[in-house]
């Protein structure tokens, strides 16, 4: 098994925190995981990208030719990253800040409001990367959620426990947006 | 043990502390300043000393000076700032001055870019700066192997009393993983004898890196040029992976070496058998398990991200035995498993007939 996962958007979105948490959560569950983040000029130009990669053996190459699931936060990014999937991969797209249709033959794509559900159901606008890592890792099944929440207890620890709590809600609302399947369709 | 994902930068700061490293001197470039942050954090902690000189000049000899009084001294740099650092390294090696010197390298040549590259192999194996001497050249594929060569870097520094580098990429520099801390416990080597410690009783000291009386020149580099035969007997690490009987040998180091790893296994889901050596010390180089796998495979492929370094070193290993081709990217491009495939397929169709390299 080895899922690789090329997440993206503005810088400010929590794309790496996305990717840490990710990739805590594989490590927790005994994977092999790499996590390796835009540094270069696409940080310098404001917008991000995270490659995980959560695998049952040693991983090779730490970036992706062609990933297995795409999150895209924001439009640059879908039109950049999501055209890379995999045949029978998933993109899953921040529908809150991305209004284009977008599709590509094979892969399935799930349109999350990221943005919506982060400030109306998990209570802070500031954990939309937990809502699409919820999202996503509901449709992926890559790791366990009690290690996704392990993860963020563990990354957060010594935060305020209010922070800690909309983090982990977050996660869920995610989750529970794709497991009633009412997402939305173009 | 427990396990921390971590960047490689910090992991290699971290274990570098480990070693009993605690006197750091560096000048920010990226991609390798958070090694500098960490140790910024980190040192005063153990009662050591982090310095940002005032150039990366100013920084290898600050290390010269910390590494006369026998103190455990590491510094860090990047494409230009670690060109900068060339004359001090030489002087090193003249002084025969125990150090490590981490260089992430990035793009080149100039200013270059900061991306992932293999550009700096000539500048780490042959001698970046002038003169005759060697630098043992360590060069790790994940974050565990950066921490874990880390350690083995003091250990070899003190053995050979020579500096030793440690050459990643920006890609491992940049990158977390999973990393175990295990520190080996490498013995002790004394520096009595020879460390600048403050005469008091004893005789005078003087660490020097010219002897202008052209016989004594010569002993020093024939001293030197024994150290060099010692390490290319004892020092040689490798790893081999893959096929016993493979079509092709691929031949790749550090963030390479794992991308062909890839390869291999994707390899295998086609019916193809190839194998990987993968150099761990640049220098000294391990020819002989090289030309023994040359040999059995018949032909070789050299992936590098540069455009065509160590491939010179591979093609004087094999001493013109099997054909030797080239796949180079350069400018901070990372070579793919998808084209380094279609390499591969080219090769084993086309034989004789394949282009030679890439460009």
């Amino acid at each position: 098994m080895q899922v690789e996962t090329l997440v993206g958007g503005f810088g400010g979105q929590g794309i790496l925190f996305f990717g840490r948490i990710l990739a805590i959560a594989g490590m927790l569950q005994n994977f092999e995981v790499s996590w390796y983040p835009s540094y270069g000029p696409e940080m310098r130009g404001g917008t991000a990208n995270c490659t995980i990669i959560v695998a049952d053996q040693e991983i090779g190459s730490p970036v992706s030719d062609h990933p297995h699931l795409c999150v895209a936060m924001n439009e640059p990014s879908l039109h950049r990253y999501g055209i890379l999937v995999k045949k029978g991969g998933n993109v899953v797209i921040n529908s809150s800040l991305i209004g284009t249709e977008w599709e590509k033959d094979g892969v399935h794509v799930d349109l999350v409001p990221g943005n919506s559900l982060a400030m109306e159901k998990a209570g802070d606008p500031r954990v939309l990367n937990m809502v699409l890592l919820g999202a996503a890792n509901e449709r992926m099944h890559i790791v366990s959620f009690e290690y996704l929440y392990a993860a963020v207890k563990d990354q957060l620890s010594g935060k305020p426990q209010g922070l800690v709590d909309h983090n982990l809600k977050a996660i869920d609302v995610g989750r529970d947006y794709i497991l009633r399947g009412d997402v939305a369709c173009w | 043990m427990q396990k921390i994902l971590m960047k490689g930068n910090d992991a290699v700061a971290e274990a570098a502390v480990q070693a009993g490293c605690n006197l750091y001197f560096g000048y920010p470039i990226t991609p390798q300043t958070e090694i500098s942050e960490y140790l910024s954090r980190r040192l005063p902690d153990t009662g050591g000393v982090f310095l940002q000189a005032e150039s990366e000049i100013g920084a290898i000899y600050m290390v010269y000076g910390a590494a006369a009084a026998g103190k455990r001294v590491m510094t860090s740099s990047s494409g230009p700032g670690f060109s900068l650092k060339q004359e001090g390294i030489s002087y090193l090696c003249s002084a025969e001055l125990p150090c490590v010197l981490v260089n992430i390298s990035r793009g080149g040549p100039g200013l270059g870019n900061i991306q992932p590259s293999q550009a700096d192999y000539f500048q780490a194996v042959k001698g970046g700066g002038h003169g005759d001497y060697r630098v043992l050249v360590l060069a790790p594929c994940s974050v565990q192997e950066l921490v874990d060569l880390t350690y083995l870097a003091f250990y070899l520094a003190d053995k050979y009393r020579n500096p030793v580098e440690i050459l990643g990429d920006g890609m491992l520099g940049q990158m977390m993983e999973p990393v175990v801390f295990r520190n080996p416990d490498y013995p002790d080597i004394s520096k009595e004898e020879w460390v600048i410690t403050g005469k008091k009783t004893r005789e005078r000291r003087i660490i020097l890196c010219f002897a202008l009386d052209p016989k004594e020149l010569e002993k020093l580099n024939l001293h030197l040029a024994e150290k060099y035969a010692e390490m290319e007997r004892s020092e040689v690490l490798y790893e081999v992976y893959g096929s016993e009987q493979p079509e092709l040998l691929l031949v790749g180091y550090g963030t390479v070496g794992r991308i062909l790893k890839s390869v291999v296994r994707e390899a295998e889901k086609q019916g193809i058998r190839l194998a990987l050596v993968r150099p761990v010390t640049l220098y000294p180089f391990p020819k002989e398990i090289l030309r023994g796998q040359a040999r059995k495979a018949g032909k070789a492929l050299v992936v590098e991200m540069n455009l065509g370094q160590m491939v010179e070193d591979v093609k004087l290993s094999v001493e013109g035995d099997v054909p030797v081709y080239f796949h180079g990217r350069s400018g901070g491009m990372i070579p793919t498993v998808e084209e380094i495939m279609h390499r591969v397929e080219e090769i084993l169709l086309k034989g004789g007939e394949a282009r030679e390299n890439n460009l």
